[in-house]
């Protein structure tokens, strides 16, 4: 049977709705009356964007809702979206010393939201861009959130940008592949339309190197910029993956994004393969599109999953299924060429090595199959456009983490496509890098970055926080920690 | 269970905890609710010549979402008539003999005062309360703060109400006065029985932005109100003190001024308050308080082995010195417990830039870290050698318990300036070095 929607358009819509909606304003005054104003505070060294998280709280506290939305935006241009889709708890809330005192961080996120959906909804212009500009001109590849941090980061130091998206608007995955219960598109292109008054062109639906040559690209910018992003969403191998109602996790939800909710088609009993926060996003979302059974397929145990806690839990609340130590060995289908089911195998870890436990074979019945087992790197689509360009053995773009720059003169890089597949908030923190690490290419002033100054800086201890001198408090920093050592 | 009952210059009440007089003490259906809830006594609303009233009134003084920790009004007293509050103060103490029941008044002339004394004594109530301290609207007619302000005049009028009072007269003064114990000389001197204050303060609390017009908005202008709530506590327990340790006032003492609980209370009596009135806190949450004020009160008398309130009465009064009586070898100073310690640095950045600069930010090699901590994040570590014991991290400090003033016993004797002063000019000590 071909699946098809299954709610009406009012159940969908209030089954999407905002999990954490706007603050009130007094809710947002209480809240923000329990930040401590900490002096170098954990948070923003929790934050790879390095806000000035008790500055723009207390900015809220004062009912000065446009500085507070200023100093957000001032280091992080997508602070809306991140707001929404950032996993605060092991960031910036997860470092908040309040959450040791009381158990109970202050909700830095909804906070943030509460001063950006200020600015923006009121269509202020709290971010300014010289007067004089320094006629360079730069190519920003990709309009994900890698490439709209670093074209807001230049278009405030005073060069020119043009933002070339393949897709028919930017934005990448936080216009089409967030969870609509997180965050609608449309908070995500009123961001593109806020860089887009900074003086930054966007040219969409041009894709790089089938629409436009590369050379020409380098001969008509000063530098470039990359924020492609990953590529297709890597194949399970088995039989029966291309039969129709075998679907990608982000195609699953960018058609949440691109068509009324109660006309996106979703199974009776689906089945989510994977066990990173994409396939929560899918499990949770066929639940609230009303599949009666919704199951995450993860071939590893629930302690090992990637998924962090926070979203495992919403899973569960949503009445979803876990399938744990499972590997789907082939897609089943009856005579009409339509899913009816997967064979599985159950698996066990030995010495750190995942094992098939021979004749452990069983069958589940379901009608869809949602891949979410990651996206593969571009290393093909590199190799042809930029054949010079140094990859590491995992395919993602060698640079430098401080600067974006690459082993070719010029050219940068940044977000997944360079580290391989992280948050939205780390890949603006590295295209706000990397158009720093431009700046400086062209001999430009020193960019200033958002420090607190501290009397331990003059004594020769580090100085500075956040942006200029990230922590490790997370399993997400520790993972950059990894990768770098690879290399 | 201590014996909470008091008798302040004669008005006996079974519990310290008085109606202060305002608005929660206008009519008999007040009082009878408040004495059912279990207050001891209530100050009527002031009682005097007819007045008419504006709209609006009240205003607030809120802090960091927190309401009403300061509040302002510029309500008269009793728009009633004085028929009616008369009437009312005898059907209420004869449903409540056992409370106490005092008439405020305030009235010009000495015929009427002698009249309204007269009247209040013949309604039943307890005692009266002259009101010499309202700063607003009264005080333009020579009534309220403009006598209180004036000893000379405040000494006159308390000679007239004495002339006809029968029952214990006390003075009710205004902070709105450079040394309040001048005030409080003159009621004495004018014969009366006891004193209450404070009265509240000239204040505006706040200017609406928008339109530039203070509040409370009456029509387009505001008046300047009496202030009161949590935020004059600090200024009615000095007051209080000055009153109960100056030897020319020797009056019993009913302290007010922001009082919401029994800790507030225990306070005005260990300064030497025999009752204490309460406004502000019955505006904002009712009468229902009073419960955990006499609970609190008797487990702390209990707990302290007081057998009685009145035994508390001014313990605290000779505690508070001269400046110049302060031991200058005593020091303190603050130890910072790291298991408690949340890292948010508000202790070093408010010695750093408020303060004396003692606070070092140093690595926390040694040192446990809370859950939660930044790895390799600076420490506070105070310079002991260098604090002066100014207690300014311990009170910026989030976390009870973690910063803790420690007293230093350096072996030396006590010194007060003037002792110091002695010393020195008798040649057996140097000068102490200035601060560098």
């Amino acid at each position: 049977m071909p699946i098809t929607p299954k709610l009406g358009p009012e159940a969908a819509a209030a089954n999407m709705a905002d999990i954490a909606p706007r603050y009130t304003p007094q809710e947002a005054i209480i809240e923000a009356a329990r930040c401590l104003f900490c002096f170098d505070a954990p948070c923003i060294q929790a934050c790879p964007t390095g806000i000035d998280i008790p500055s723009f709280i207390k900015k809220i506290a004062t009912g000065n809702l446009t500085g507070s939305a200023r100093a957000i935006l001032s280091a992080n241009i997508l602070g809306g979206s991140c707001a929404r889709v950032c996993p605060t708890e092991v960031l910036c809330e997860g470092a908040c010393v309040v959450l040791d005192r009381e158990g109970d961080p202050v909700k830095i996120g909804r906070l943030q939201r509460y001063a950006t959906d200020h600015a923006s909804e009121k269509r202020l212009s709290v971010l300014k861009t010289p007067a004089r500009k320094s006629g360079k001109r730069v190519a920003v590849v990709g309009g994900g959130p890698a490439g709209l941090g670093c074209a807001a980061e230049l278009a405030q130091l005073g060069h020119q940008v043009v933002v070339f998206e393949k897709q028919p608007k930017a934005g990448g995955l936080n216009t089409y592949g967030i969870a609509c219960y997180k965050m609608m598109p449309e908070v995500s292109l009123a961001e593109v339309a806020m860089i887009e008054s900074l003086g930054v062109e966007f040219r969409c639906g041009v894709e790089v190197g089938r629409d436009l040559p590369v050379a020409q690209i380098q001969k008509e910018f000063d530098a470039l910029f990359l924020g492609l992003g990953l590529g297709k969403g890597t194949r399970l191998n088995v039989p029966g993956e291309d039969l129709p109602e075998v679907v990608e996790a982000l195609e699953f939800i960018e058609q949440l994004h691109t068509r009324p909710l109660h006309q996106v088609p979703v199974g009776d009993r689906v089945a989510v393969i994977g066990g990173g926060n994409t396939a929560i996003d899918a499990v949770t979302q066929a639940r609230r599109l009303g599949a009666r059974d919704a199951a995450i397929v993860y071939r590893r145990s629930q302690g090992e999953m990637p998924a962090y806690d926070f979203e495992q839990r919403l899973a569960k609340t949503d009445g979803a299924r876990f399938l744990f130590n499972v590997v789907p060995l082939e897609v089943l289908s009856d005579s009409t060429g339509h899913v009816t089911g997967l064979k599985l195998a159950r698996t066990a870890s030995a010495n750190g090595k995942l094992q098939t436990l021979a004749g452990s074979e069983f069958t589940e019945p379901f009608d869809m199959v949602i891949k979410a087992i990651g996206e593969d790197k571009q290393v093909n689509m590199f190799k042809k456009l930029f054949p010079a360009l140094e990859l590491d053995r995992r395919g993602v773009v060698v640079r430098n983490l401080d600067t974006g720059r690459t082993n070719i003169p010029g050219v940068f890089a940044g977000g997944d496509c360079a580290n391989g597949g992280a948050e939205v908030v780390n890949a603006v923190a590295e295209g706000k890098k990397a158009a720093r690490g431009i700046h400086a290419f062209f001999a430009g002033p020193a960019a200033s970055g958002p420090i607190q100054p501290s009397r331990y800086g003059v004594k020769g201890a580090p100085v500075g926080s956040g942006f200029d001198r990230p922590i490790r408090v997370t399993e997400l920093e520790e993972e950059y920690a990894r990768q770098h050592a690879v290399k | 269970m201590a014996d909470l009952s008091i008798n302040l210059a004669g008005i006996k009440s079974p519990n310290p905890f008085w109606v202060a007089s305002g608005p929660p003490s206008n009519t008999a259906y007040q009082a009878h609710r408040a004495f059912e809830a279990g207050w001891g006594g209530v100050v009527w609303k002031t009682i005097g010549d007819p007045i008419v009233n504006v709209s609006s009134r009240y205003s607030a003084l809120n802090v960091s979402g927190m309401r009403m920790v300061g509040f302002n009004n510029i309500e008269l007293i009793s728009d009633r008539s004085v028929e009616t509050n008369f009437r009312e103060i005898y059907e209420v103490k004869q449903r409540w003999p056992d409370c106490a029941v005092i008439a405020s008044l305030m009235f010009d002339t000495r015929e009427r005062w002698h009249e309204f004394v007269k009247r209040s004594a013949d309604a039943g109530a307890d005692g009266i309360e002259l009101n010499f301290g309202c700063p607003h609207g009264m005080c333009e007619r020579g009534m309220g703060s403009a006598v209180g302000q004036q000893p000379p005049v405040t000494e006159k009028i308390v000679g007239w109400v004495m002339e006809a009072a029968t029952i214990p007269v006390i003075v009710k003064l205004t902070p709105n006065i450079t040394d309040v114990t001048f005030a409080a000389r003159a009621a004495r001197q004018g014969g009366a029985n006891a004193i209450s204050l404070i009265n509240t303060l000239n204040s505006i609390t706040q200017v609406n932005l928008n339109n530039l017009v203070p509040e409370p908005f009456v029509g387009g202008l505001s008046s300047h109100g009496g202030y009161c709530g949590p935020a004059v506590k600090p200024i009615a327990l000095n007051m209080v003190q000055s009153c109960a340790a100056d030897s020319e006032v020797r009056l019993p003492i009913s302290g007010i001024g922001g009082i919401s609980n029994w800790s507030d209370a225990a306070e005005f009596i260990a300064l030497g308050s025999t009752s204490v009135q309460v406004c502000t806190a019955i505006m904002h949450y009712g009468f229902r308080i009073v419960e955990d004020m006499i609970e609190g009160l008797n487990d702390y008398l209990d707990a302290k082995g007081f057998k009685s309130v009145t035994e508390l009465v001014g313990k605290a009064v000779p505690a508070i010195q001269k400046w110049e009586s302060l031991d200058l070898n005593y020091k303190r100073i603050a130890r910072i417990n790291y298991d408690k310690c949340i890292g948010c640095n508000l202790c070093y950045i408010a010695c750093e830039d408020g303060a004396h600069q003692c606070i070092d930010l140093v690595p926390p090699n040694g040192h446990g870290l809370g859950p939660g901590r930044v790895p390799g994040k600076p420490i506070p570590q105070v310079r002991e050698a260098d604090c002066v014991g100014c207690n300014l991290c311990a009170i910026v400090c989030p976390v009870d318990e973690c910063i803790t003033m420690v007293s230093i016993n350096r072996g030396q004797e006590k010194m007060s300036w003037s002792d110091y002063q002695e010393k020195v000019a008798r040649g057996e000590m140097k000068p102490i070095p200035a601060h560098p």
